[in-house]
């Protein structure tokens, strides 16, 4: 088990690893990486019963990306849990790599493919259902991105996760406001989106998506209600921990230029030498 | 040719004798299980059918997940919406992710008959023939369907089975071979060969025994799997029969006969060839029988075509 400083630690790293690897190979989704690393980093660190060594063990607890276009982060987590060699991740989107722009099984520790949106939370509805009916005791983890939730197969998703019961499943909706072409407001407005997860059968709850500490004391809590399928609404920033970046909407898919990365990097420094306190 | 139940019926049975023995199968419904003849299963079986309500991505996304779990799903749903409303779900969550869930499209083709464009799926084939990973199987008689789905249950892939709900004669004798991907022969004949697949395969065989009234020997393959296709056989009736016509209840873009020219055309054999299917136009609408005939679906049609063809 991992310390608070440990957790705040990685949380740093990640974020100089995803910066580092969507620059190298060109391509990624940085600001959706880093509103959602937090929650990957207490997801894998924490809260997940699933290691390489018990990958394929069908008690294991399931995590199903459907926001798969931040496939960076959650390849950054996976190769820190040795997953696969860390070495591996200079490979992101280079010609005949397995690390492709979007999670697929070839890669050690991912469960299914996703890529278009609206899909994993039926996967993962399946999967709880199957727990059930085995009586195991496994969890299922979902990571929606809110732009992703125009999707109406989510909600058809939802009426199932409900119908059923499965208090076995956690949604957790990476909130940071913004998708591609600008707030999810603007888009096509979502609020009041508590009264919609719970009008649809949720026990849910909101979060700081970047409080690793809250996260971890949240996610231990499952089931909320017993009976009930688990909502998390995690309000983050998209390009959290990198100042220019953060609720910018172009940062959506923006690469990082060297001279950004440099920055970046440097603003990493600043947040790491704070957390280890005067020396 | 004695005739049997519809095939719908028959996956039903079987699907049942399969749960009773194994209780990881599960039929995965959308407010399908009366139209997909599954109510009796429903009542033996409860704990192994899960209902979704009318939601076909949401079908196929929680079929992808059970599978996944290690449970043998069927997702059960019409055609029409299965093959349409939920492809991506298709594409992604099931083929492309390589979970092995048997997809029913039940009431498939024309069997709506005059309810609609709808209600039909003259599209499947095609699109799921331009997806990676799924096999495409549409039985001929009781016999196929039952062998299918036995064959869809022990395969760890993903299956696309089509159904009909028409009553259908027996084209096979009890006993019979069934492989996935190995067509079926079921006339022998050295003048033409059908090649036919679904519910125009009784049509074929009728049309064969017409024309042996005549002289005219014609073979008659079974071609219950769509993808992948028995190449060997298609070639081996393009050497030892003078002409080939395709057969199917679907679009004449993308389906068997597109799929039989290609292999005809690439090992470079000449011989007459017809595709008999639906045109690519504004359909008239009647009965299944109706529009069978009305397309050239019929004993007399394909006579028609044989003859034809025969005379070059």
């Amino acid at each position: 088990m991992l310390t608070d400083t440990e957790l705040e630690h990685k949380s740093i790293a990640y974020r100089e690893t995803i910066l580092r690897i969507i620059a190298q190979a060109g391509a990624g989704h940085t600001g959706g990486d880093l509103s959602a690393i937090d929650i990957l980093n207490v997801l894998y660190n924490v809260i997940l019963n699933v290691s390489p060594e018990t990958a394929g063990d069908p008690d294991r607890d399931r995590y199903v990306q459907s926001k798969g276009h931040c496939v960076e982060a959650l390849y950054t987590v996976l190769a820190d849990r040795g997953f696969f060699p860390a070495e591996e991740l200079n490979t992101l989107c280079r010609y005949r790599s397995r690390l492709i722009g979007h999670p697929t099984r070839e890669v050690p520790g991912i469960e299914h493919n996703t890529g278009a949106l609206g899909h994993g939370l039926a996967v993962a509805v399946g999967m709880a259902l199957a727990g059930k009916l085995d009586g195991r005791s496994y969890r299922v983890f979902t990571l929606l991105g809110d732009g992703e939730l125009d999707e109406g197969s989510n909600w058809e998703a939802s009426l199932a996760a409900a119908h059923h019961g499965l208090d076995n499943l956690v949604v957790i909706v990476d909130r940071n406001g913004l998708q591609i072409t600008g707030p999810t407001e603007q888009v096509n407005a979502l609020e009041p989106l508590p009264d919609k997860f719970r009008a649809f059968g949720y026990a849910l709850r909101e979060v700081d998506g970047h409080d690793l500490e809250a996260l971890v004391q949240l996610l231990r809590q499952t089931p909320f209600e017993p009976g009930k399928p688990n909502l998390v609404l995690a309000h983050t920033i998209k390009g959290k921990g990198v100042s220019y970046a953060e609720n910018v909407v172009g940062w959506h898919h923006h690469v990082p230029t060297a001279e950004e990365l440099a920055l970046a990097l440097d603003e990493l420094r600043v947040a790491r030498e704070q957390l280890e306190g005067p020396r | 040719m004695k005739m049997g139940q519809a095939n719908l019926d028959v996956f039903a049975q079987t699907l049942l004798e399969l749960a009773q023995q194994d209780r990881h199968v599960l039929a995965v419904t959308s407010d399908s299980r009366g139209s997909g003849r599954l109510t009796g299963y429903a009542q033996v079986v409860p704990a192994q059918i899960i209902e979704t309500g009318i939601a076909e991505q949401n079908v196929i996304g929680i079929a992808a997940g059970l599978a996944s779990a290690g449970k043998k799903v069927f997702a059960v749903s019409p055609a029409c919406f299965i093959t349409a409303r939920a492809l991506e779900q298709i594409k992604n969550d099931v083929a492309y992710s390589d979970h092995p869930v048997t997809i029913v499209g039940i009431s498939a083709g024309v069997s709506y008959g005059a309810l609609g464009a709808t209600h039909h799926s003259l599209h499947d084939y095609a699109v799921l023939r331009a997806i990676h990973n799924i096999t495409i199987v549409a039985p001929a008689d009781n016999w196929e369907t039952r062998a299918a789905i036995r064959a869809a249950y022990a395969a760890s892939r993903p299956v696309y089975i089509r159904l009909g709900k028409a009553a259908m004669p027996h084209v096979h004798q009890e006993g019979d071979e069934f492989v996935l991907g190995k067509a079926s022969m079921v006339r022998q004949g050295a003048d033409l060969t059908f090649v036919a697949c679904g519910e125009t395969v009784a049509v074929a065989l009728a049309a064969a025994e017409g024309l042996a009234g005549e002289g005219i020997e014609s073979r008659v393959l079974s071609m219950h799997t769509i993808k992948p296709l028995d190449e060997a056989a298609v070639l081996a009736a393009a050497r030892e029969t003078g002409a080939i016509i395709t057969v199917e209840e679907h679009s004449a873009y993308g389906g068997l006969g597109e799929a039989c020219a290609a292999v005809l055309m690439r090992n470079g054999a000449r011989l007459p060839f017809e595709i008999v299917a639906f045109p690519d136009e504004h359909m008239v609408y009647g009965s299944q029988k109706e529009l069978f005939a009305h397309y050239g679906i019929s004993p007399a049609g394909l006579a028609s075509i044989a003859h034809r063809l025969l005379a070059r």
